[in-house]
């Protein structure tokens, strides 16, 4: 792969889970430190200088979302959630909190390695956005504001555009609905689900192929959205 | 030989008897003529022979009286520490019963079985007599020696009171006696007794030698000692009876004895229950105590009623059955009854009438005399010791000065004012009058108005106007007027007649009010009953049914109530919000001491009398094996006047209450019990249809992942890398598909509890649909799909992670069920102003039968075949559908192929605010 050897840090208190994630982890190159508590995590998130944390959110002694929360204070390193899959809200207080991205258990090693791979690079990359976005027949440059469909130019509302931007700033992870509506319509709009139902409908007729089968603009049902790009 | 066998029910009824006495602690009683004899030397001589047997015996409660033979005695034995009781300012010993029941010997010995303990006590004892308290301690399994004199017998008490002239206020039923296990008699003859009277060997309190000195009467004590001996010797000859009849040892009895005791208002009702008990025995008869409740009842004064009540509930617990009749001729009423009880004698009391009402109204004896051909008619009688006390006279002189104050003199007053208004009219019409008639007409106008007053206002007044008239009469109109002189001798004999027919009359006039009142108070008694019955009868479920009970019972006794439940046997408070009346510091203690012993306890029993509140047991019907009735619960009464619920004839009352109340809890027990059989019933089913399912739905995937990972483990690098690599998958997949099956389960069961709670939000169902897609672009892989959605479909207001579920479930299915290349539809319109989601397909379609049996957990369209899945999709799909308050169903389409459909309410949604 084509990372540095990058250090993941995985708190999780089931040893035979953490036996798994470190074999499947340095098999892929990375460093790991593995912490078997909340308390320890967040220490360890200190003194090992992680590249990114993996925490599990049902730890027996500290909530997952206080570690988050935690090292949040002082350190802006990508966090992967792992989730059991009935608690949808337990995902958004996690990515509220500032969480970057969630995988639910049981997972496929597959899906774990892409969710990191994403995040690893968004953490690198520079915030001012550089390349072209390309969502299949889709160029869409943000920072020219210029989107075309097969050569021929779409025309974006302002609103269209913001959550197409909001997106493709965390290109390739989840953004809760909360994230979107306080930076797209502001704080006190953040309980107006319905505009983003609205407007991403309108958003997918303009640039998906199948609107209803969406390839791009993906939906996570109970918690936000996530821009796909073509890779 | 058929008639010489035992009956089987008597038989049954026996065993059960013995069953029960084998779990009770047995009694032994050590009996004597009187004081002195020895009881308690013999009492303790017999437990130390226990002790020296290795018994565990204890000394409960033993009065030495500071003899040393006696403390000899108690050496060594184990005793346990006495309770103080602090009574009128001094500290008393007494019996610790909660220590007894605390240590729980197999044997304790408890002395003076009569003793009354201090119910004003400090504290206060559970129950008023020792004898409740062996009870109790024989409930609990704990054999019991005791003593107790002859005279302390309940049916022998007016027997001694009529050899000794002294009557004994501590008194044992006879139950308790005829019930003891084994009874020594403990003899000693009279001659040494005196002896050892005259040693000072018998314990005798300073103040009472005096009295003492003539009971302990050489005569006496001869009689005493021949009571003893034969009371002793009647109940050999019962177990000697019970033994016969175990045993088929049949000799020609007299055919079954009943008789029936006849109490009424004026006899020595008391004596006469005692002699029934007396005769009753020695004939071995069952036997009625009847009391009539005449018009009469009602004359008499309040605590004379009482006291009737009182013993109608004594004679019960001699072992009588005891009945209430109503009429106006006790005579009549009790020749029926006896009539149709098939009695066979009845035992009456004399009559002490006055001779002129003996004249003016034939007797209740002359009556039952006239209707009681064939049965024998004792007639008890007569001079005691009681009738030099109260003689007849005084008692009715008493009576009526106590009957014009109970129903308060503020009623009682206008009456007499209105007699004297009314005699003062007659005089002024008299006067207005006088010259045009004769004066006899002037005597019927007086008369008149006695008759009005008797009707109106009762016999009081009537008699007050009576004289009055009389006096007007002669005072106003006989000459010479204005005095009270009578010139003419004549007139004297129209003021006797005038005064008899006016008594006559108003007594007449009055007994008619009476018996209205008599019928009125027992028709609001009924009503009351019955009203409650009724509302308990429309009333479903026990908790509903304590608070309609409870209503009731606070209104009627002007008290505050509570029916407490059993919930595994300890009671509890009700839940839910408190109703007007309902009792809130009833002490718990008390009520599981009367749910788990069914007696009664608190205020006006004999047991803790010192509570605020009275605890009646609410006994269910006998449940057939053991024989005891069951106790469903206790009914809880805090009166705002005592007198409300201890007047015998309220707490009458209250026990029909309560065993209305019972019965209707009865009732609701056996249907719910009906319906939670039911419902295990199904429960059951359905966990057996779970196991099933799921141990063949889990057996599979796991015999792939443990084979396929064994390889993998095993011999992993002698394969090629794509045989490792397919290994690995299929253990991923059938893992998958263990994750999903639990994930089934865990849901059903978090929508059957109800531990879902909806969130919902405006959702477009297109993005749900289209985030299923992609979920299982895997499984419906070799499937053709067609998303057929309007471009128009508004947002819907539903839980989308709930909802997801649904379609998922629905597709994958359609992936299971149907071969590869079956084209699957998934379309939504609106029909009917609702939002109807139909998910079709080409394939073989529903399996026969009705296809709403597909919605029951734990079917299948193929039955263990070898699609995995426990046939919950779509009971889950259901809840959750309902859960939204829409339905879903499955169809057959024509052709072939099935849809499933599902609807779900449609809602104008908001609209977001138009850009600029």
């Amino acid at each position: 792969m084509s990372e540095p050897r990058a250090t993941v840090l995985v708190v999780e208190d089931e040893p035979e889970i953490r036996r798994f994630l470190r074999t499947s982890l340095a098999a892929e190159g990375y460093r790991v430190v593995e912490a078997e508590s909340g308390a320890r995590g967040a220490v360890d998130a200190a003194t090992h200088k992680p590249d990114l944390a993996v925490v599990d959110l049902g730890l027996p002694d500290v909530d997952g979302v206080e570690v988050i929360r935690r090292i949040r204070k002082w350190s802006a390193m990508p966090i992967l959630v792992l989730s059991a899959r009935t608690r949808e809200q337990a995902k958004v207080d996690a990515l509220d909190a500032g969480a970057d991205d969630y995988v639910t258990k049981p997972f496929g090693v597959g899906e774990l390695l892409a969710r990191l791979r994403v995040a690893l690079r968004h953490a690198s990359r520079s915030p001012t956005g550089e390349e072209v976005l390309r969502l299949g027949p889709v160029e869409a440059d943000l920072k020219r504001r210029r989107i075309s469909r097969g050569g021929a130019e779409v025309h974006l509302t302002p609103i269209e555009f913001r959550l197409l931007n909001c997106l493709a700033q965390h290109l390739g992870m989840v953004v809760t609905h909360r994230q979107l509506l306080r930076e797209v319509w502001g704080p006190s709009y953040v309980e107006h689900t319905h505009y983003l139902r609205i407007y991403m409908k309108q958003l997918r007729d303009k640039l998906e192929e199948d609107p209803v089968r969406p390839k791009h603009l993906l939906t996570e049902t109970g918690v936000g959205y996530r821009l796909v790009g073509d890779d | 030989m058929a008639a010489a066998r035992p009956d089987p029910d008597a038989l049954l009824a026996r065993v059960q008897r013995e069953e029960e006495k084998a779990r009770r602690g047995k009694l032994k009683i050590f009996f004597g003529a009187t004081a002195g004899v020895g009881k308690t030397y013999a009492m303790l001589e017999e437990a130390r022979r226990q002790k020296a047997k290795g018994g565990d015996v204890v000394v409960g409660y033993v009065e030495p009286h500071g003899r040393a033979e006696t403390e000899a005695l108690l050496e060594g034995l184990e005793q346990l520490p006495y309770r103080t009781v602090t009574y009128r300012g001094a500290a008393l010993r007494d019996f610790d019963l909660d220590a007894a029941l605390a240590r729980k010997p197999a044997l304790l010995l408890v002395d003076e079985l009569a003793h009354t303990n201090p119910i004003e006590g400090q504290p206060p004892p559970r129950h008023g007599k020792r004898w409740q308290d062996i009870e109790e301690l024989r409930d609990a399994g704990i054999d019991v020696y005791t003593t107790v004199n002859v005279q302390h017998i309940e049916s022998l008490n007016d027997i001694v009171a009529g050899i000794t002239g002294v009557r004994m206020r501590e008194t044992v039923p006879d139950v308790v006696f005829e019930t003891a296990d084994e009874v020594e008699l403990v003899d000693t003859p009279p001659d040494e007794l005196l002896e050892r009277l005259r040693a000072g060997k018998v314990y005798v309190p300073e103040q009472a030698r005096q009295a003492l000195e003539s009971f302990f009467r050489k005569g006496n004590l001869i009689a005493l000692r021949e009571l003893a001996l034969r009371t002793t010797a009647d109940r050999v000859d019962a177990a000697m009876r019970e033994y016969k009849e175990g045993h088929a040892i049949r000799e020609t009895w007299a055919a079954g004895e009943r008789i029936l005791v006849a109490i009424g208002p004026y006899e020595e009702a008391e004596r006469l229950v005692r002699a029934g008990k007396r005769l009753a025995t020695a004939l071995h008869a069952e036997w009625i105590v009847v009391y009539v409740e005449t018009p009469d009842l009602l004359r008499l004064p309040e605590a004379e009623r009482d006291r009737r009540i009182e013993l109608l509930r004594k004679a019960e617990s001699l072992g009588a059955e005891a009945v209430t009749l109503g009429g106006s001729s006790a005579g009549e009423e009790i020749a029926n009854y006896a009539r149709t009880r098939n009695v066979t004698r009845i035992l009456i009391g004399r009559p002490r009438r006055a001779l002129w009402r003996r004249l003016l109204r034939p007797s209740t004896y002359g009556e039952l005399l006239a209707n009681t051909e064939g049965i024998d008619v004792h007639v008890v009688g007569g001079a005691d010791e009681a009738a030099a006390l109260r003689s007849p006279f005084l008692a009715r002189t008493r009576a009526y000065l106590q009957a014009a104050r109970p129903e308060s003199a503020k009623v009682r007053w206008p009456g007499y004012a209105w007699a004297v208004i009314a005699t003062a009219l007659c005089t002024v019409v008299g006067a207005v009058t006088a010259p045009l008639f004769e004066l006899a007409n002037i005597v019927m106008v007086y008369l008149l108005a006695v008759v009005l007053i008797a009707v109106r206002h009762g016999r009081g007044p009537a008699i007050t106007a009576s004289v009055l008239g009389v006096a007007s009469f002669d005072f106003f109109f006989v000459p010479p007027q204005f005095t009270f002189a009578v010139s003419d001798a004549q007139y004297l004999i129209t003021f006797a007649i005038m005064l008899a027919v006016a008594l006559v009359i108003s007594n007449l006039a009055a007994s008619v009010r009476l018996q209205a009142r008599v019928a009125g108070h027992r028709e609001r008694r009924t009503a009351l009953l019955y009203a409650m019955s009724r509302e308990l009868a429309a009333t479903r479920g026990q908790e509903a049914m304590a608070r309609a009970a409870v209503r009731h019972v606070s209104e009627v006794f002007e008290s505050q109530a509570v029916v407490l439940l059993p919930d595994a046997g300890r009671l509890r408070y009700p839940r839910g919000d408190s109703i007007a009346g309902s009792l809130h510091g009833a002490d718990l203690s008390i009520a599981q001491w009367v749910q788990d012993h069914g007696h009664a306890a608190g205020l006006g029993t004999d047991t803790l009398p010192g509570a605020e509140a009275l605890y009646l047991p609410l006994h269910g019907g006998p449940a057939p094996p053991e024989g005891a009735r069951p106790v469903l619960g206790v009914l809880a009464v805090l009166p705002a006047n005592p007198r409300r619920v201890t007047l015998p004839e309220q707490y009458h009352l209250l026990e029909t209450f309560a065993a209305q109340i019972a019965l209707a809890l009865e009732r609701a027990e056996f249907a719910e019990r009906a319906q939670r059989a039911s419902i295990d019933a199904e429960t059951e089913g359905l966990r057996n249809a779970l196991l099933a399912s799921i141990s063949h739905d889990l057996r599979t995937p796991l015999a792939v992942i443990s084979g396929a990972s064994s390889s993998l483990a095993e011999g992993g690098e002698r394969m090629s890398p794509a045989e490792r690599a397919g290994l690995a998958r299929s253990v991923f997949e059938q893992s998958q598909q263990m994750a999903q099956l639990v994930a089934n389960v865990l849901e059903m069961t978090r929508l059957e509890a109800g531990a879902i709670a909806l969130e919902r939000d405006w959702h477009s169902l297109a993005e749900i649909a289209g985030a299923v897609l992609r979920r299982l672009t895997g499984p419906l892989a070799s499937h053709a799909v067609e998303v057929h959605l309007p471009p128009d479909l508004p947002l819907v207001r539903v839980d989308a992670t709930l909802l997801e579920q649904v379609f998922a479930n629905l597709l994958q299915n359609a992936a299971k069920y149907t071969p590869p290349g079956t084209h699957v539809v998934l379309r939504a319109e609106r029909a009917d102003g609702r939002l109807r989601v139909s998910i079709e397909d080409d394939g073989p379609g529903l399996p026969p039968g009705d296809p709403e049996q597909l919605f029951a957990k734990f079917e299948r369209g193929a039955r263990e075949g070898a699609i995995g899945g426990v046939g919950l999709g779509l009971a889950i799909c259901r809840a959750i559908v309902r859960l939204h308050g829409g339905r879903i169903w499955a169809e057959r389409l024509p052709g072939a192929g099935a849809a499933f459909r599902f609807t779900l309410p449609l809602e104008t949604p908001p609209e977001a605010p138009p850009e600029p």
